[in-house]
């Protein structure tokens, strides 16, 4: 096992231990906390799988935003009266049963096919220029609707988040 | 070329171990005799009113969502900074109708208010 | 080397453990982060097979998928936000006017 694999195991286990953190740990801030270092796991597999300028852009949107939003969230609804920011769980069976199913038919499925793909990782040195060069030519048209998605998601945003009722916004 | 990031890993390293136990060592090597007034959130200050956990104005969440929304703009056009001469003019104008869409939707949260500190 | 298969397990457990989040979780914002780690599961076998097949189609396909997560973070959260403004809370069972 070289070391570069080491590293896979690693990051790996860094990524499941903190997800199941987020899906299971009872307080929202301590969710919060730990899908950052679920985002930063994959960050670490995406330098791993030589997609260098995604780690980067990883750790930038979602680390740097979403999380913050998802923060900001946890800290705009946090209810008055009751300073606990906990919740529990429902349905816990059949849930448990849907996901076992899930996760065998995936692991099923992966582990019986074969993958036509090359047998080593190819050595390149930086994805940005590549990513730059197809983002606007073949990938154009999918590129400004993303910008049209965005501005549609910020006056959504911008609409709901904002009350109308200016007594109500005071409270 | 994965032996570059090795820097950046034992980086992170240090940054984690250092915060950890700079953390707790004060809590590790100091002497822990509490008392009422010690536990006050202010000792020897003013009594807090109120929880700390007061709710944030919804401002702030705009502010947020502006954010994010820059921040998107500016990782679709890293990429196309690095190929700028190769694209040439083309690249040029596809970017300006990009921005140019993203501005819109701040034009419109500034027309409507929502960044409005009162 | 690490095969394909590894990162496509992790990325099938990942999945499943956002999957098990959504399904049992009360709390609207965790079921958001549950989402966002589904999505990231999903990226993370978009640049797998990228890796793996040499074609940089896949990392493209991510930056999109990021503009779109962030999109539904900032509307799903500001619907949140008015749910809590009418409701005064974030918990999903009391969101039940369609329910019969």
């Amino acid at each position: 096992m070289s070391y570069t694999d080491a590293f896979f195991y690693f990051f790996a286990a860094l990524t499941v231990g903190s997800a199941l953190v987020v899906t299971f740990s009872r307080s929202v801030i301590y969710a919060a906390f730990a899908l950052l270092f679920t985002f930063l796991g994959v960050a670490g597999l995406y330098v791993l799988l030589q997609a260098d300028f995604l780690a980067v852009a990883q750790i930038m949107v979602y680390v740097g935003g979403i999380l913050i939003l998802l923060l900001f969230g946890v800290m705009l609804t946090t209810r008055v009266t009751n300073a606990e920011i906990t919740t529990g769980t429902v349905q816990g069976l059949p849930a448990t049963v849907v996901v076992g199913i899930l996760l065998g038919t995936l692991i099923l499925l992966v582990s019986r096919a074969t993958w036509n793909v090359q047998e080593s990782l190819p050595d390149v040195t930086g994805t940005t220029t590549e990513i730059g060069e197809r983002l606007l030519t073949t990938f154009l048209l999918p590129f400004e609707i993303a910008g049209i998605l965005l501005l549609v998601a910020i006056m959504g945003a911008a609409m709901i988040a904002r009350s109308t009722d200016k007594t109500k916004e005071a409270a | 070329m994965i032996e570059s990031y090795i820097p950046i890993f034992l980086i992170l390293a240090v940054a984690v171990v250092f915060g950890v136990v700079s953390a707790n060592m004060s809590w590790l090597l100091g002497p822990q005799r509490p008392n009422r007034a010690k536990n006050s959130t202010y000792e020897s200050g003013m009594e807090p009113v109120r929880t700390a956990h007061d709710r944030f104005s919804v401002k702030y969440y705009m502010v947020a969502v502006l954010f994010i929304l820059f921040d998107i703009e500016v990782v679709f056009m890293y990429p196309w900074a690095v190929q700028y001469r190769n694209l040439g003019l083309y690249g040029f104008v596809e970017m300006v109708v990009f921005i140019g869409i993203l501005l819109v939707g701040f034009v419109y949260v500034i027309k409507k208010g929502a960044l409005q500190w009162d | 080397m690490i095969p394909i298969s590894h990162y496509l397990i992790l990325s099938a457990v990942m999945f499943t453990i956002g999957c098990a989040g959504v399904l049992t979780r009360r709390n609207a914002i965790i079921i958001f982060m549950c989402i966002e780690l589904m999505l990231n599961s999903v990226n993370l076998t978009f640049v797998a097979f990228s890796a793996y097949l040499g074609d940089s189609a896949g990392q493209i396909i991510v930056f999109f998928v990021m503009a779109v997560a962030a999109a539904e973070a900032a509307v799903g959260l500001a619907i949140v936000l008015a749910l809590f403004r009418n409701k005064k809370s974030v918990d999903i069972n009391d969101v039940n006017i369609l329910k019969w």
